[in-house]
Parts: C-alpha cells; structure tokens; sequence
C-alpha cells in the first residue's frame, strides 16, 4: 500500500485485469486518457468509484484500480446517485454508451443530469451496438444498414450534446477517443466539475462501424472540421484558425465567415450561454466543423450537496427510536 | 343486535361511511384514538376509494373506515357491523348488506332527496321500500344540525358542512361512553392556525355529543356499552402499519449504527411509507424519490454499496419492474430491502384494495436460480419486528430481502404495548481484519460460514478497492469467471447462502388452538387476525385444529415440515389463487387443502370458521369409512 501523500502515476490506476476490448477499439485510447488524467488530477483510487451498465464501454470498470460497479443496462446513473447520496465525497465516473445511456437508460441519465448529481459521465458514442453484435443504436445516423436494419435504419437519431442540454445538465463536453490532449483537457474539466458534467467521447467501433466519425476524426481533415471551444476565445478553425463561426441574425443561426476579413463577426466562446451551447452541438459535417470540448459549462449546486443541506441532521442520527415511538398518545396499563 | 339492555357485549363492530370528502377517515382515526384511552382493544379497516375525490353521492366514491373495539385480544376488524352511519344513500347502498341483521343504522337525512337517491340508484327511498326491515334506524339531519352549532362562528355554507364529521363524532363518542376531550385537543392543535374552522369543529363535536345527552332524545339513542381489554402491564400506543414499519426502519439503523437511504417511487398503498420515512431525517434516515421503480431499487442498491442501509418500497407492478436489479444486488452480495405492500393484480389491478398474490413473485420471481429471502408481516405492530428482521438478514448475509406486507396491514391500526429498544441485539455486518489489508490482502469474499455473508466493503475504503457487478464472478478472488465449474459452485453457494437464514430463525411455533391433531390452519401475512380469531374459536369447542402462521416464506422455519407431520390435514387459507399452498407442496411435499379469497377485502372470521368447520366434518366422516387411497 501506498501511503496517502505518494503522487501516484497512470500505471497505478491501471488494474491487473486482461483488457477484453477488440484489437484497435477506441476505448484503449479513452482508457489511456482516464487513468492519465486521474493521475494528473491527483485522484485517490480509494476515493474513486467507476460504475457502468452494460456494453463494451461498460467493462471499463474492470480496467481501472479504482472501486468498481458493473451494473445493468441502463441504470448506471441511478445507481450512482444512491452511492453519491450515500457518501458525497466520493469521485464517482459514470461509464456508458449511446445505447446504456439514451436506449434503454435515456430515463436515468436524463434525471441524473437535471438533478445536477456530481457525477462524471461518459458517454461512449460509437453509433452502434457492438456487444450484441452490430445492431442500430439511438445515435445511428438515418439509413445505417445493420443486421436489423438490413435495408436501413429510418428512425431519427438523437444528439446526445442537445439532449443534455434539453434534460437541464449545466457542463457539456466533448471529445474524440484518440485526442489525447482535447480529451484529456475534457476530462479533467469533468472531474473538477461540481455536478453531472456530460462529457460524449466519439468512440471509434472498428468491427461494427469502423471510421463513422472520419468526417472529422481523420488527421488530414482535423483543421477544417475540428472546432475546439474555449471559453473567452475566438471560435475559429481552420488552418490557422482561417475560418470563424458568426450569428446570422436574419436566421437565427451560425455561418461560416472568414476569420481574419471579418474578424469582429466573430463569436466568442461564452461557456454559460445556453443558445450558443444548443447552435454549437447541432453543428455538423459537412456544412460546419464539429464543436468539441467544455461546450456548456454553467455551474449551480450539486443534487447531493442540495440533498445534505436540506436534510434536517445531514443524515446523522441525532433522535432516539425509543422516543419516536413515544411521539403520541401513549397509555399505561398496570 | 344490540339492546341497551343486555349485558355489555364483548367487543362491538362500528362502521361510518359517507363520500370520500366527507372526512370519515379522520373521523375513524379520531374514533380509535379516543377508544385506546377508554382501555379498549381495537382493530380497524380504512377503506377507501381509488379516485381521490369521485363523484360525490356514487357509490364508487364511498370511502368507510371500519373499527372493531371491546375486550381483547381483538385481531381483525370484525366479519359484520353492528353499528353504522351512513353520510348519504350511496354509503348505505354499499354498506347495507355488510350489516349484522338487527344492526342500528345512523342517517344523515339531508342527503336522501330524490337527486341523493338517484346518484345511488336506489329506485325508491330505501327507508320506505322495506329495504330496511329488521334494522334499527335512527334517522338525523345531521348537516342541519351542524350547520346550526356552528351558525355563531360565520363559516360559508361548505365549510360549515364539513364540520358534520366532528357532529357524528361526538354523538358516537357519547353512544360509546368516551370523552371528547382528546378529540377536543386534537382540533384545536391541528386548526390553530385558523380560528373559525377550530371553534366550529370544536362546536360540532359537542353539540353532537349533548345531542346524546339530551334528555328527551336519550330513548332514541342507545348508549353501547362493551367491555374494557386486559392487556399486559406496560406502556401502549395505536400503531397503523406503515408507522410501525417506518419506526421499524428507523429502529434497525440505530441498531446497525448506520445511516438509510429509503428511495421509493409514489404507488397505492405503499406511499404512506415514504412519507412518513420522510419525516425522520432526525434517525439519520434519507428519502430519495426517484424517476421511476428501476432507478428506485437501483439507488437503494448504490446506497447499499456505499456501505448506507439501502431499502426500498413498492407495490406489485412497481416491484417486477424492480425484478432485474434485485438479480444485481444478489450477484453483487449487497444488502438490500425490498417492501411491497401488496395489492389486488395482476398490472393496475385493484391499487386501493388488498391481496397476498406477491408471493410467487418474491420467491420465485426472478430471471435464473436467484433466491432470496422472504419474511411477511402479520399484523400493524408487527410491521416493526420484520422491519428489524428484515434488515438483520440483508445485512448478516449480505442479500436483498423481501419484506411483504398488504393495503390492509399498511392502513390498519391496533393497540401496541411499546417494546423495549434495549432487548433487541445490535445489527453488526461483517469486516476485514485491518491486519490482513495492512499485509495486503484483499479478503472481499471471505464468507462467514455460517451465513455465507461476505464483508460489507464500501468505497472509501484504503486498501481493499475492488469490482463487483452483474457478471458471474470467482468464487474465492470474485474477479469475473466463465469457468463452468464456478458457475455450479457459486449458484449453490447463492442457494445456500439463502437456506443458511434458516438456521438463525426461531422454530415455527403453533399460535393458538392444538400443538398437533386434525387440523392446522397455515397462513402468513395480514389475515393472522382472522385465522386467529376463527381456529381461537373452534379449538374452545374443543376440536384438534391449531393455527400455524408463518413470518419467514423462504426459507421455511427447519422444523415446519415436522409440525405439519403432527396434523392429519392442513387448510391455507390465502387472499390469492393458492400461492403458500404450491410453496408447501413445492417444499415440503405437503399436499393442503386450499380456501382462497380474491374480493379485495380481508376474510371475515366466519368465513374462516366454516372452512374449518368443513374440514374437520370431512376428516371425522373419513375416519369412519375406511381412508380412500
């Protein structure tokens, strides 16, 4: 055992369990970015507390020399408030994917959020169900041919920034699973994030739905579709940060202007702001780059910390059981 | 009947019914209270509509509360009454043929116009169609008469009705022989805030009960008098069900010297538990109202795990949308608590009206071999010694447990001498030996042999971090397995894990009537009352039959088979198709004879005597034929 003032390193957040991701799945890389930015963060493994549901993004816990809890589909948020509700101290992640988060667990992540429960969630977003072997997912784009969609998935697919921000969650971020430096700078956002702070990792499936997010992952085409938000910054990108996003107000939407004719029509990043948060997470390719990082950050009281102040003793016992039962009209018999 | 003149009767059934906004529930709470002081055993029955407020003057919107005081032991709220006061012709139409013949009937005139009669669908004035013969009826304009005692106090026309409770309160009060005092207190303690409402109430009550008084009057009321109880020195207080298994919760974190966290979504009947839980952050008790029944079970199971006494609370559907993750906190070895207060099914059912049909679903009903186990509270009181028991086990064999209880039991209200918090032991989870993580060692599964329970390890924790989850895990490190020999080992290790609580239960015992003979009664649950009262009466006719009713369902006390060996032929009475009699047959081989009862409303003594009655004719008829094979 390490003493409690040691630094700790990323190898020591790594358990000796056998991964058992497919060779070349983007989670590696996630993994990589957690265990770097709990070292960096200074974590404490004892303190720390991975839950997950189900799906490939939810053995995570088994890889992290953390407490972990390998629930069921869906309920990790749920179950991550009553442990947050039980000890409010606790660094608890909340590991999930677009099908255990918005299918079958869009309840729970939606109440976790609004609640504001101080949780990190991570929502792996590959677009498709890989532990059952390739089936659409809520996220899948319109006409993903799966084996149960043979001639194409034609139900609209749902944002998972835009959901967040409807379901009331105050931190938003974004990042892409092989990123280190973007995902890492997310990550430690979230964690010293007092609240649920919602961070979607654009997780690369390569058996079921290799290079889906291409568009705006590959290296070569990063420049002009990559928008990493900053708060107080220009949002420009581009080679240079040539291209500038502004307000059409005659639309009520963004455009594309060039950044250095038109520099003052240029938007500066406002993390509180709600609208900009909604224009910025709708952003897609090929029309517009894609927005990553704290997109949304607008802090207010955490649901456990709310929970605790309200409650009349902070959950101690400060009554006796023998005197409630007296709390009425008692009688002696002789 | 009741004649003012006949020696006073052991115990009495009175029954007040009127429109669901008629205040007849607070007016039978009110009625107990009062009764406790006078040193009456009681049992009582709040029946009530599921609409929160029907129609007024239809009959589905007649909500009656149903006391049954006198001499104890009182166990149920009486088969027939023999008193009742009915608000309007729709609460007589629905109360009518629940009368004992000869019964007195108290009306409230002023609703029986032609309108009153037709929202009824009486055809003709049922105190002149003859409906009525063989009953004494006493016939008052009780709305007229509050409405005059309250005249000084200024109230509108609808304020001044809803006083009329309190006028039929205080008449029943002196009918009784009670005091109003304590009522008296109540009101001005609960409306003392708004003066007029307090005085009118106040007003009312008396008035009523100088109505009583009145000289020229008295011969039209008779004054019922019954026996006082002989209860057991010591203290006593009125206990409903979800209070005792409110404070039995409460009671069973100060015995594990733990916080709880109650998380619960609202459903009929179980409600009255979370808010009551509620009230008692001051014993270290959380109320978390969750999004929906999973996510409920679920942050109980992460309290749990986060070393909190997690429970939960639900009725019958809201439990099988918990069923999945009770699965989890059994493959977790995680205590957990499972209320249901059971209601007439199957899906919405009848959410106001009570049933024993979660049986099955608490012992069996679950995806794979996934036990656990299943205690059931029999009475108010009792609501409180399973609440402890409840938590004992879960934490002691680090396992979700199943505590059934009933509309009827959660609603229900008795006398309860209150016990002593000192004579119960200490609820203690298993450890880890702080020398061995020093060495380090990580011993998250070393069991307890006897129980089987492994060391209740929270996050937090230096030294001993660990996974745990729904995946099948290693029998000794507990790290995932899907080595098919482990599998086999660990779903009987799960087995027995849940048999071991057998060991630490108290033998089954014979509650009343014969130890051994022809006939036991084998119940569970909230009809204890009933059986009791039905086998007490038999077996004084001196008949072999005794009552066996049992707390723990799974496991079976060890030596319940041996006990029922000692009777010629069991009878399950059950308020469900039969669901104790397929455990019996299932467990123990015992073949029962079965007497099922499915109405929504508990079984009436009478009922249970004559199925009783049947049984032992048949067994003497056999005994003289030559046995069938």
């Amino acid at each position: 055992m390490k003493a409690a003032v040691d630094r700790l390193t990323q190898k020591d957040f790594e358990s000796e369990q056998e991964v058992r991701w497919c060779p070349g799945c983007g989670d590696y890389a996630i993994l990589r970015s957690v265990t770097r930015a709990l070292a960096d963060v200074g974590a404490r493994p004892e303190r720390t507390v991975f839950v997950s549901g189900i799906g490939c993004s939810s053995r995570f816990p088994y890889y992290v020399e953390t407490y972990g809890f390998h629930t069921i589909h869906g309920r990790a948020p749920a179950i991550a408030t009553g442990l947050k509700l039980a000890q409010p101290d606790l660094d608890v992640w909340v590991v999930t994917g677009d099908g255990d988060g918005l299918s079958i667990g869009g309840n729970h992540l939606l109440h976790a959020l609004r609640r504001n429960v101080g949780l990190k969630i991570l929502l792996f977003n590959n677009e498709v169900y890989g532990l059952t072997k390739g089936q659409y997912s809520p996220t899948s784009r319109l006409g993903t041919r799966t084996p149960s969609t043979p001639g194409g998935s034609f139900d609209a697919p749902v944002v998972p920034g835009l959901f967040a921000l409807g379901a009331g969650a105050r931190f938003i971020a974004r990042g892409i699973d092989v990123d280190k430096t973007g995902l890492g700078r997310v990550l430690e956002a979230a964690h010293a994030f007092d609240g649920a702070a919602f961070v979607e990792i654009f997780q690369n499936c390569i058996v079921y739905n290799d290079e889906v997010f291409s568009s705006f992952t590959s290296k070569e085409r990063a420049a002009d579709t990559q928008l990493h938000v900053e708060h107080g910054k220009p949002l420009v990108f581009g080679e240079g940060g040539s291209k500038g996003l502004a307000f059409d107000s005659k639309t009520f939407s963004l455009k594309i202007v060039d950044a250095r004719e038109r520099a003052n029509d240029v938007l500066v990043h406002d993390e509180t702001n709600p609208t900009l948060a909604q224009l910025l997470l709708s952003m897609r390719t090929p029309e517009f780059p894609v927005a990553l990082g704290v997109v949304y950050r607008n802090p207010a009281d955490a649901f456990e910390k709310v929970f605790y102040a309200k409650h009349p003793t902070q959950m101690k016992r400060t009554a006796k059981v023998a005197d409630a039962l007296r709390q009425t009209s008692t009688w002696r018999v002789k | 009947m009741i004649h003012p003149e006949q020696p006073q009767p052991e115990s009495i059934v009175v029954r007040f019914a009127g429109d669901s906004g008629d205040g007849v529930q607070l007016m039978g709470t009110q009625f107990v209270g009062a009764t406790a002081l006078a040193g009456k055993d009681f049992g009582t029955f709040p029946d009530y509509p599921a609409e929160i407020r029907a129609p007024a003057g239809t009959t589905f919107g007649v909500s009656a509360y149903q006391i049954h005081l006198g001499a104890g032991p009182i166990t149920t709220a009486g088969d027939a009454p023999q008193v009742l006061v009915a608000f309007n012709p729709a609460a007589l139409k629905v109360n009518l043929p629940l009368l004992e013949r000869g019964a007195l009937i108290i009306l409230n005139t002023d609703s029986f116009t032609s309108r009153g009669l037709a929202k009824a669908g009486y055809d003709a004035d049922p105190r002149q169609s003859g409906a009525l013969d063989g009953f004494q009826v006493i016939e008052l304009d009780i709305a007229k008469l509050t409405a005059d005692a309250v005249k000084p106090f200024g109230l509108s026309k609808s304020d001044a009705g809803r006083c009329k409770n309190f006028w039929a309160l205080g008449l029943v009060q002196w009918m009784f022989g009670h005091e109003i005092e304590s009522i008296e207190a109540w009101i001005r303690k609960r409306f003392a805030t708004n003066e007029s409402v307090r005085d009118a109430n106040v007003a009312a009550l008396q008035a009523g009960h100088a109505y009583g008084e009145t000289a020229e009057l008295a011969a039209a009321i008779p004054q019922l008098r019954t026996q006082r109880a002989k209860f057991p020195p010591g203290e006593y207080r009125g206990i409903r069900g979800s209070e005792a298994l409110a404070l039995g919760i409460a009671a069973a974190g100060e015995l594990a010297d733990r916080p709880v966290l109650f998380c619960s979504y609202p459903i009929t009947p179980a409600s009255p538990l979370l808010h009551r839980l509620a009230q008692m952050g001051a014993h270290g008790v959380g109320v978390f109202q969750a999004e929906d029944e999973i996510a409920a079970v679920c942050a109980a199971i992460g309290a749990s795990y986060g070393g909190t006494i997690g429970i939960t609370s639900s009725s019958g559907p809201g439990i099988a949308l918990k069923t999945e993750a009770i699965g989890l906190a059994i493959n977790a070895e995680l205590p957990l608590v499972i209320i249901d207060s059971q209601r007439g099914g199957p899906s919405t059912g009848l959410p106001t009206k009570t049933e024993q049909s979660d049986l099955y679903q608490a012992v069996y009903g679950r995806n794979a071999d996934a036990p656990v186990p299943v205690l059931a509270a029999r009475s108010p009181s009792d609501c409180f010694d399973v609440a402890i028991e409840a938590v004992r086990i879960a934490i002691r064999h680090m396992t979700p447990v199943f505590l059934l209880t009933d509309g009827y039991l959660a609603n229900a209200a008795e006398p309860w001498r209150i016990p002593d918090l000192d004579a119960y032991a200490p609820i203690e989870a298993r450890t880890v030996d702080p020398a061995r993580v020093q060495q380090g060692e990580k011993p998250i599964f070393d069991r307890d042999p006897e129980s089987l329970g492994r060391p209740w390890i929270a996050p937090g924790t230096p030294g001993l971090m660990h996974r745990v989850g729904g995946l099948e895990k290693d029998v000794r490190t507990g790290h995932i397995s899907y080595d098919p020999a482990n599998h086999q080992a660990m779903t009987r290790l799960r087995a027995e894990k849940v048999a071991s609580v057998a060991r630490f239960i108290p033998p089954q015992r014979v509650e009343v009537g014969a130890e051994a003979g022809d006939l036991a009664v084998v119940g569970w649950g909230s009809t204890y009352g009933a059986l009791y009262q039905a086998v007490q009466q038999v077996a004084r006719t001196g008949a072999k039959v005794g009552l066996i009713h049992l707390r723990y369902l799974n496991p079976f006390p060890p030596n319940l088979g041996e006990l029922l060996a000692g009777f010629e032929r069991v009878l399950v009475p059950e308020m469900n198709m039969g669901q104790l009699a397929t455990l019996l047959r299932d467990r123990l081989d015992v073949r029962p004879v079965q007497l099922n009862k499915v109405t929504g409303q508990p079984f009436l003594v009478s009922e249970v005597v004559a199925a009783i009655k049947r049984e032992l004719a048949e067994l003497s008829g056999a005994q003289r034929k030559p046995r069938a094979v």
